[in-house]
């Protein structure tokens, strides 16, 4: 058993001639919040991409649970357990909660009417995406059967981050969650991903915003120019330190685990 | 594990606390405008049925017995058989954020194979039919798949078809007709929607059940099962439902091919209604079904309305045709009524778009 839940080691990944990896390390301990920072460009979303299965590496290895494997698709990194939430939240706005939620793995009625028709258990379903919900401290949202358009952008973030958590067995991921919300959602959100940590789910956290990522970060993975520049304690780093790093003006010295 | 565990139930005793408050204010915040537009949303078909009723009603005061009898109300359900029944296939298409301008083209041309395989190959009419319902579905792949696969937009993909269609239905069929008397001497299962119930004045042909059975059965399909629920996620947001987990393409192509085979089926009903088998029927299908989906209440741009709206959209078309037709009036004051309707409809569903948030 290897101390990582999910590792990735030499990844690359080019793009005609931009290298957008360069042998790219990446590690997440199991039960830590992990933010992965790094300025635009640098390649935090081709990582990402590469870990939740929405792209393949060109080269290297992604290890989970120590086990290696080879996602081809988003489905399949999902199957393993590795959830992860989009900036965009690929939620249809125009469906219900319960709908969006269970989308993609819809629950079949048991018995003849499931076999046959396949008709959905919409009962069961809008019971567990209500329970979810609960748990998560999202008893905001009133009707399971309500449009998603109908909410706010943190309830919908909400709801992004429940459907994760229902699924993700292993490890959730969340790109951006508080990047178009305002303060009070923020809080709420940032209250869901350290619930997520309470609940024994590691989180990867990629954000530009610096006093979140200090907040509840555990470790701080620090992207530039295709490769991991630094893994630091927020403990003993500051957020200018943490810039600097991110930009090249400062290298960081000591690596702590 | 211990410590986990009470630290969960810390953290949601406190939210019970929290939820209770909340749970009371949405009711009051609602206004009226809110809740009808919340009613919309859940049920775009409801303007459409209200419409429909007000103009039955409307027409049943001015008209009397003349319009309100069960004989015009079930000639009104017979008029729109045809284009209820294409008019599902193309809300299908369109639900998916498409539009299907072939599904005339595809509806002749697979009666014509129905009739040409009967009459010149000597198919049986079953094994002919069958053949027909290939070819609808054959089109809708090659639509599906030009479309999912190619990526090419709908609109220019069909487009194309139907001027593919439609050449191929006139160059295969020669331009013959087939006469009604020989089918029914032959092979009279071709006919077989042309077949009709009567209760007393009412008369519900083969084709109009046909057309009701269809439109409940996708009712159930897309509101009960995953591949419905796709269908709508496909068209509000694909990119969404991809990363979601919903099989795009194939969703995108089995809509496009179901909507091929139930234009075979509209084209089947096709023979029973006029009884021959015609390459130059059906010509105006294309834009009625299109006219019906509209102000059936369903989106252009894809991911809402319902079928049941597309069968009310058609019924009311219907409706203002049979009955200005019975006022007497210039026939063209029913295009000037459904042109209105159409752009009222549209401005509707802009309205329900632009939701609270």
């Amino acid at each position: 058993m290897s101390e990582f839940i999910l590792e990735a080691k030499g990844l690359v990944k080019r793009f005609g001639r931009v290298v957008a990896l360069d042998s790219a390390d990446f590690e997440l301990k199991a039960g830590e919040i992990l933010a992965v920072i790094g300025d635009n460009g640098a390649g935090k979303s081709t990582l990402i991409k590469s870990l939740s299965g929405a792209m393949i590496p060109d080269e290297g290895e992604v290890l989970l649970n120590g086990e290696r494997v080879m996602f081809s698709s988003p489905m399949a990194a999902r199957a393993a357990g590795i959830e992860t939430v989009y900036q965009n939240l690929a939620l249809s706005p125009a469906l219900s909660i319960a709908d969006n939620m269970f989308m993609g793995r819809e629950i079949r009625k048991q018995g003849f009417m499931g076999r046959v028709f396949r008709t959905l258990d919409k009962k069961t379903m809008d019971k567990l995406a209500r329970d979810k919900l609960s748990e998560l401290g999202l008893m905001t949202i009133q009707n399971i059967r309500q449009p998603v358009e109908t909410l706010s952008g943190g309830q919908r973030q909400g709801v992004a981050v429940a459907r994760a958590a229902a699924f993700g067995s292993r490890v959730v991921i969340l790109d951006e969650p508080t990047a178009a919300l305002g303060v009070k959602e923020s809080r709420k959100v940032l209250d869901l991903i350290l619930g997520l940590r309470e609940r024994g789910l590691p989180v990867v956290l990629i954000s530009h915003n610096m006093p979140h990522v200090f907040e509840v970060a555990d470790r701080i993975h620090i992207h530039r120019l295709g490769r991991r520049a630094a893994l630091i304690n927020p403990g003993d780093y500051s957020m200018s330190d943490a810039v600097a790093i991110m930009t090249g003006a400062m290298t960081a010295h000591a690596v702590a685990a | 594990m211990s410590k986990t565990e009470s630290s969960t139930q810390g953290y949601e005793g406190g939210l019970s606390a929290g939820s209770a408050d909340v749970a009371q204010f949405a009711p009051e915040r609602r206004t009226i405008v809110k809740s009808i537009q919340h009613a919309l949303h859940v049920n775009p078909a409801l303007i459409p049925l209200f419409i429909l009723s007000l103009s039955v009603a409307g027409f049943g005061i001015i008209l009397g017995d003349r319009f309100f009898s069960p004989f015009s109300l079930t000639l009104i359900l017979q008029q729109v058989a045809i284009v209820g029944v294409v008019a599902a296939a193309q809300t299908l298409v369109i639900l998916t954020k498409g539009i299907d301008l072939s599904v005339g083209a595809i509806m002749v041309l697979s009666s014509v194979v129905m009739g040409q395989f009967t009459f010149r190959y000597g198919f049986p009419p079953e094994l002919a039919i069958l053949c027909g319902f290939a070819v609808g579905a054959l089109c809708g792949l090659i639509n599906g798949v030009l479309v999912a696969v190619v990526k090419l937009p709908p609109f220019i993909v069909t487009l194309g078809m139907w001027q593919i269609v439609l050449a191929s239905n006139f160059l295969y069929s020669r331009n013959e007709t087939i006469r009604s008397q020989d089918i029914q001497a032959d092979a009279p299962l071709l006919q077989f929607f042309g077949q009709s119930l009567r209760f007393g004045g009412a008369v519900l042909t083969f084709g109009v059940i046909a057309m009701v059975i269809l439109v409940a059965v996708l009712t159930y399909v897309l509101n009960n099962t995953a591949w419905g629920r796709h269908v709508y996620a496909v068209g509000d947001d694909a990119d969404a439902a991809q990363l979601a987990g919903v099989r795009v393409k194939r969703t995108l192509i089995s809509v496009y091919v179901l909507s091929g085979l139930i234009c075979a089926l509209a084209g089947w009903v096709l023979i029973g209604r006029i009884g021959s088998v015609s390459p130059t029927a059906g010509q105006f299908t294309n834009i009625e079904s299109i006219t019906a989906v509209v102000i059936g209440g369903i989106s252009l741009f894809g991911g809402r309305g319902s079928i049941l709206g597309a069968l009310f959209g058609a019924l009311i078309v219907g409706v203002f045709g049979l009955g200005l037709r019975l006022m007497g009036t210039d026939p063209q004051w029913t295009y000037l009524m459904i042109g209105v309707l159409i752009i009222a409809a549209v401005a509707l569903d802009q309205w329900i778009r632009r939701v609270s948030t």
